[in-house]
């Protein structure tokens, strides 16, 4: 071991970006606490950094670090509980099972996947579930994670402290969920990447640049998912956050203005993500025992085929459409299904279609649905009720691209253009 | 650790139910807790009163004020409860899952504090 001690520390610091997660998930298992395990890691990694310069890199680093910060974990309380036998009792229960230096790599693999479940426990509020899950499975800080959902860092320290107090006082344990449980269990942790996609998609305000990271963090953990517990679902949820993804350098005009699917530049789409989404796409349909999130990605692989907008098989959407209302009724896949169908079969079959939806009020308040409506009003040439439709489509948005946007296809309207590209 | 299940339900779904639906349900609640009894999760447990029969009591300036009726006035209303022992609070849920009137209302589940270090 030759390296100088600038080098260790690039070393110790590359570990600690790649793995201090992976230690910290175990750490959690071993000290049973979640503050104490924090402290651990902190402590193995400031050791690490003292004794690597002489004593070389241990063969399995990982191991090392977890044995170092449970050693710490354990003197310190030791030392912080003296006076207290109860709690001394506890220190000796902690060390119970002897100085077993080598912890197994799949130990690690299964204490993270163990930390996802418990971050994503449905006993915890939602907002709770991703912020707990962004800091601790993810490798986003604190203030990270504030700035990207907008808000002060103190309220989503709160709400952290909040989950792990919750954690502790409910007794929410650290172990995978039963068979029984497991359908529960695994919405709930597919439901939180999902939020945590969307919000980095939906890109409706905030520094663009963070919300990309919030989408690329989704797809880190949910690839984390499909290679710990390759549930279809699971699959078919990273299918479709790679396939939306891949759109996303066409979605912005070089001004930085939104584009829809029919607008963008096909070009722009990443390939490899495309590959890769329909891929696990298909092999979760294969499995029999998909749903929701996997017909999604099916949604978005056929979009994905198609080389040019107009080659679009419209009719199998609305077909997936279908099978996706059969797994659970939702206005929103109904607006789509019709849209769907607008494509397939003429805008005013869709144009019945969705002022059907429209009579029956749930969807009244919801943006898409007039604008949708104001879509097919424009294609169809009717070009006042067009304009009226647009008008009520952004009285209900507040998003600055929706809006300028919606602002665009207005003075497209009035300017004669309908804007038909098929 | 301990924990309370609070059930919750529409009361008046009792009254509107045939003796024979009543029946069952009191069936259903009688095997409930002999399988809790079993399983070692048992702790102790009470049907209560519709709040029709409940009263509020509360001391101010030490006075104290009695009113009819339950303390908030909610769509569905606690009628029982279990008290339990569970390994954890995914044991718990499991077993509160089970409660019958899950099954149409709604089960609190309160770990118990511990107050013997207190």
């Amino acid at each position: 071991m030759s390296e100088a001690p600038g080098d260790f520390k690039a070393v110790v610091e590359d570990i600690y970006r790649t793995d201090s997660r992976r230690v910290l998930a175990t750490l959690i298992r071993l000290l049973g606490d979640f503050d104490a395990a924090e402290e651990a890691l902190h402590d193995a990694f400031v050791v690490a950094m003292e004794r690597w310069p002489s004593d070389g890199i241990p063969a399995n680093p990982l191991a090392w670090l977890v044995s170092t910060g449970r050693f710490k974990a354990i003197d310190k309380r030791r030392r912080q509980t003296s006076f207290d036998a109860r709690r001394e009792e506890l220190a000796r229960e902690m060390s119970g099972s002897g100085t077993d230096h080598d912890v197994k790599n799949d130990d690690i693999g299964d204490d993270r996947l163990r930390l996802i479940f418990t971050c994503c426990h449905p006993a915890l509020s939602p907002d709770a579930q991703v912020a707990l899950t962004l800091r601790t499975v993810g490798n986003l800080t604190t203030e990270e994670i504030a700035h990207a959902f907008l808000l002060p860092a103190p309220t989503l320290a709160q709400r952290i402290v909040r989950a792990k107090n919750k954690i502790r006082d409910a007794r929410i344990p650290y172990e995978l969920p039963a068979p029984s449980e497991l359908t529960e269990r695994l919405d709930a942790v597919l439901a939180v990447l999902y939020l945590i996609f969307n919000e980095g998609y939906a890109a409706s305000s905030g520094n663009a640049l963070t919300r990309a990271d919030l989408c690329a963090e989704a797809i880190r953990l949910g690839r984390l998912l499909v290679e710990l517990m390759p549930e279809p679902e699971a699959e078919g949820l990273l299918g479709m956050m790679l396939l939306h993804d891949s759109r996303r350098a066409a979605r912005a005009s070089v001004h930085g203005a939104l584009l829809v699917l029919d607008e963008q530049d096909r070009s722009l789409w990443n390939v490899d993500q495309i590959r890769e989404g329909i891929s696990l796409t298909e092999l979760a349909l294969r499995s029999g025992r998909f749903g929701p999130y996997t017909l999604q990605a099916a949604i978005a692989a056929v979009h994905a085929e198609a080389a040019h907008a107009d080659q679009t098989d419209w009719r199998q959407i609305a077909g997936l459409y279908d099978v996706l209302l059969r797994a659970g009724p939702s206005p929103v896949v109904e607006l789509n299904r019709a849209v769907a169908i607008a494509m397939s079969e003429g805008a005013e079959r869709g144009l019945e279609l969705i002022d059907a939806l429209l009579a029956r009020g749930e969807l009244e308040n919801y943006q898409l649905a007039h604008s949708a409506r104001a879509d097919l009003l424009r294609r169809l040439g009717r070009r006042d009720e067009a304009l009226a439709a647009y008008a009520s489509a952004i009285a209900l948005t507040s998003q600055r691209s929706q809006r300028q946007y919606l602002e665009r296809r207005i003075s497209e309207v009035q300017g004669g253009s309908n804007g038909v590209a098929h | 650790m301990k924990y309370l299940c609070l059930i919750y339900e529409d009361e008046s779904i009792w009254g509107k139910m045939s003796p024979e639906e009543s029946g069952k349900m009191m069936g259903a609640y009688g095997k409930f807790t002999k399988d809790i009894q079993a399983s070692g999760h048992m702790i102790g447990g009470e049907a209560l009163q519709p709040t029709q029969s409940a009263s509020t009591v509360r001391v101010r300036n030490g006075k104290v004020s009695t009113t009819d009726g339950p303390f908030a006035e909610t769509k569905e209303q606690l009628g029982g409860y279990y008290l339990i022992e569970a390994k954890d609070l995914n044991d718990a849920i499991q077993v509160a899952a089970r409660i019958p009137s899950a099954a149409n209302g709604s089960i609190e589940v309160r770990p118990i504090m511990d107050t013997s270090g207190m």
